[in-house]
């Protein structure tokens, strides 16, 4: 585990000048964006938005090319990158445009999974924290979405970075993901939710008809490869008798088994980040203001460990 | 049956629809539940063909599927049986479409086809799906277009009047803050009124505030705009939220965090929109809850047994706990509501009968139960309701009225500064500034 005193958030201002002179890799990052340049106005009509320093936010920023990028990135130095749609327009010149006529139009397909929604079934931490024992969670959480959007979607182009801080992103840059409607992009992420309900509700998954749908049933195997590893070792799920009571009220259920392990460790995605074709999202390759952390690139199967 | 009858009624039917277009485009609310109901509507009625008349449909539309090869039916045929809960005996009769997966949005949603590499094997019984997620699009795109042209239209004595009449007409009260009762309520009330007058849902939120000194973005909003519909004004609501947040955090925080969120429910900051308090029927059946999460409908978004165990705590007397879950079984949410209300409260005059459409609705009913008030007249069942128009700002603006203001009179946080901007829904601005 890194020793986290020895980022001092005072240093960012000095110390992101650097960055973004230095290491910002802004070639391949325009170089994503820009599509091969396929139409050519994708790059110069994509939003960005940027936190300044003392939290100045300032949004529809874009650019021409990468060069404008660069010079822009360095002259500001944000503290927070956030990349939005493409749409009908230039973001910079929105104000010059009938409100009705500039319109987002594409967006990479997204998705948010935070650690601090699984709070009420980890017993290590809680909040932005994030240790060994509860780590596993993200690479569940990979493993089981990224299966689903490529063998169930077809989708090929995935990108998946760690927040900085508490969780993990996953970009889907195809074509068809871009290109798809808010509709489509809601339906994604309702079928792949399978833990629903708010602190009322004991018992968030219900697996309610006689068959597994199988991505259901391809899930709960991955959960079940982790889970004695994850729940039992590192979490101690059952390990006392406050944990036990609250298995004790799920009513039997044909599945239930599989609907305990999937309530302890299936992913839990933010659906409003996902439906949203203008949703702006941090950008890969931030650095996060109050960890100092690098917005690191996992690949898929079972990520390092990058905290 | 009659050709000229046929003939008129489709007249009617096609009018009607091109009537309904005009007046539910203008705004994002109205054409989400036009399109809803036009949705259902259409897969009602393409139910009803038969099987030859479907046939005839879809070749007359270019949407010519044709099933997958028994061959490769059988060698995913575990996958579609678990898929579509089916049985193996109606299998072999069953054909099967292989299409794109953006095809048949609302199956996927409800996880109910099975899926792989892109493609969607959509049994001949769920082909409407198909026919459905085209005439969204289609439809969608036409919503659009539509209220574009609207401006436009050189004429404003003829229809203008009549559509912005038409989409209001089946309002009932949509509690926004057209009502005069701005002020009447004062923060240091609100404790005494959640106990006497607040429906169940507000009651959870408020006692989730009182008890975390923080409510979670979905909770703020459904219970923050309530509090607005009772006549909670700007500077009490930011009185309550403010020193209620501060047992958990200083004022900086909340500054910066939250009190855009609160000014904008008032119509401060940017759109101006004049949003209104959820009824019921929206937190039933959009906004469910996440974890974290206190707000939605107890009635509908609580573990039945936990609802029976807090309704006892909350000593309304066994019958009434009885009628309410056994409701509550039955999906009807809104009568179980009631049986709360009918419990809590002294009972109706005589002749009076109440119907929970809306929490701010059940707020007033209870506060004119209490005082004592009769009603004037026999009381009409509400007639069905659709959302209110907001009352934004026209969608054709100069680029100087457009513009949002960057100065704040106060010593406003920087944070929120700048170039906001108009944004296409402000919620989605909102739901991720929560820290």
């Amino acid at each position: 585990m890194t020793d986290k005193s020895s980022y001092d958030a005072a240093l960012l201002p000095d110390l992101l000048p650097i960055y973004y002179k230095k290491l910002f890799p802004y070639g391949p990052y325009f170089k994503w964006l820009n599509y091969g340049g396929v139409p050519k106005t994708y790059f110069s009509h994509r939003e960005f938005s940027f936190t300044l320093k003392d939290d100045v936010y300032i949004r529809y920023q874009s650019f021409s090319d990468q060069q404008e990028l660069e010079k822009e990135i360095q002259k500001r130095c944000p503290y927070k990158i956030d990349i939005g749609a493409i749409f009908s327009h230039k973001p910079k010149e929105h104000k010059t445009i009938k409100a009705a006529s500039f319109q987002a139009q594409e967006k990479e397909l997204v998705f948010d999974i935070d650690m601090t929604d699984y709070d009420d079934v980890r017993t290590c931490c809680s909040g932005a924290d994030i240790c060994d024992k509860c780590w596993p969670l993200m690479q569940i959480a990979i493993k089981i979405i990224d299966r689903a959007l490529k063998e169930d979607f077809g989708f090929e182009h995935r990108l998946w970075v760690y927040s900085g801080r508490r969780g993990v992103h996953c970009w889907v840059c195809d074509e068809n993901a871009r290109k798809l409607s808010q509709n489509g992009r809601s339906a994604i992420a309702e079928y792949l939710s399978l833990v629903k309900g708010g602190d009322q509700q004991t018992k968030k998954v219900n697996l309610d008809s006689n068959s597994l749908h199988p991505f259901i049933r391809k899930s709960v195997e991955i959960v079940k490869e982790r889970f004695d590893d994850y729940a039992v070792k590192k979490q101690d799920f059952m390990g006392n008798e406050e944990r036990q009571k609250k298995q004790r009220e799920f009513k039997i259920s044909k599945h239930l088994t599989e609907e305990i392990m999937l309530q302890y460790s299936y992913p839990r995605l933010d659906v409003n980040v996902s439906k949203g074709v203008n949703h702006l999202l941090k950008s890969p390759f931030c650095i996060h203001p109050k960890t100092g952390k690098y917005f690191l690139m996992v690949s898929s199967g079972y990520p390092v460990v990058p905290y | 049956t009659d050709s000229n009858t046929d003939a008129e009624l489709l007249r009617f039917d096609v009018t009607s629809h091109f009537i309904l277009r005009l007046a539910y485009c203008k705004s994002e609310e109205l054409k989400r539940w036009f399109l809803q109901q036009e949705l259902d509507f259409f897969k009602f009625r393409f139910n009803n063909l038969t099987i030859d008349q479907k046939q005839e449909f879809l070749l007359a539309n270019s949407l010519d599927y044709k099933p997958i090869s028994d061959e490769e039916k059988s060698s995913i045929l575990s996958d579609l049986m678990a898929a579509g809960g089916r049985n193996a005996a109606t299998m072999d009769t069953q054909e099967f479409f292989k299409v794109p997966f953006t095809e048949v949005f609302d199956l996927i949603q409800r996880r109910r086809v099975f899926l792989s590499r892109g493609y969607a094997f959509v049994p001949r019984d769920d082909l409407v799906s198909i026919v459905i997620t085209h005439y969204r699009t289609q439809l969608s795109h036409a919503l659009a277009m539509t209220s574009r042209a609207l401006p436009h239209l050189e004429e404003d004595n003829r229809l203008l009047p009549m559509l912005s009449g038409l989409s209001k007409r089946y309002l009932g009260e949509d509690y926004g803050t057209k009502k005069n009762n701005a002020g009447q309520v004062t923060a240091d009330m609100i404790d005494m009124l959640s106990r006497q007058s607040f429906p169940l849902c507000m009651q959870q939120l408020h006692q989730a505030c009182r008890r975390d000194h923080h409510l979670r973005h979905g909770g703020r909003q459904q219970y923050g705009l309530f509090l607005k519909g009772i006549g909670l004004s700007l500077e009490e609501a930011m009185k309550f939220w403010k020193t209620e947040f501060m047992k958990m955090m200083d004022g900086d925080k909340f500054d910066k965090n939250y009190s855009y969120n609160i000014r904008h429910n008032y119509g401060k900051e940017g759109k101006r929109a004049d949003y209104t308090p959820y009824s019921c029927n929206k937190i039933i059946m959009s906004n469910a809850p996440g974890t974290g999460d206190n707000h939605g409908c107890p009635f509908r978004h609580t573990d039945v047994d936990l609802l029976a165990q807090k309704l006892r705590l909350a000593n309304i007397g066994k019958d009434h706990v009885e009628k309410a879950i056994s409701f509550v079984k039955g999906g009807h949410y809104q009568l179980a509501c009631k049986s709360y209300f009918e419990a809590t409260h002294p009972p109706l005059p005589d002749g009076e009968d109440i119907s929970i459409n809306h929490p701010n609705q059940y707020f007033d009913e209870s506060r004119r139960v209490l005082s004592g008030e009769k009603k004037e007249g026999p009381r009409l069942s509400q007639p069905p309701r659709t959302p209110a128009s907001k009352s934004t700002q026209p969608s054709q603006n100069t680029p100087q009225s457009q513009s949002s203001n960057p100065t704040q009179t106060q010593g406003a946080p920087s944070s929120q500064l700048s170039e906001l901007g108009e944004m296409e829904d402000d919620d989605d601005l909102l739901a991720s500034m929560d820290s």
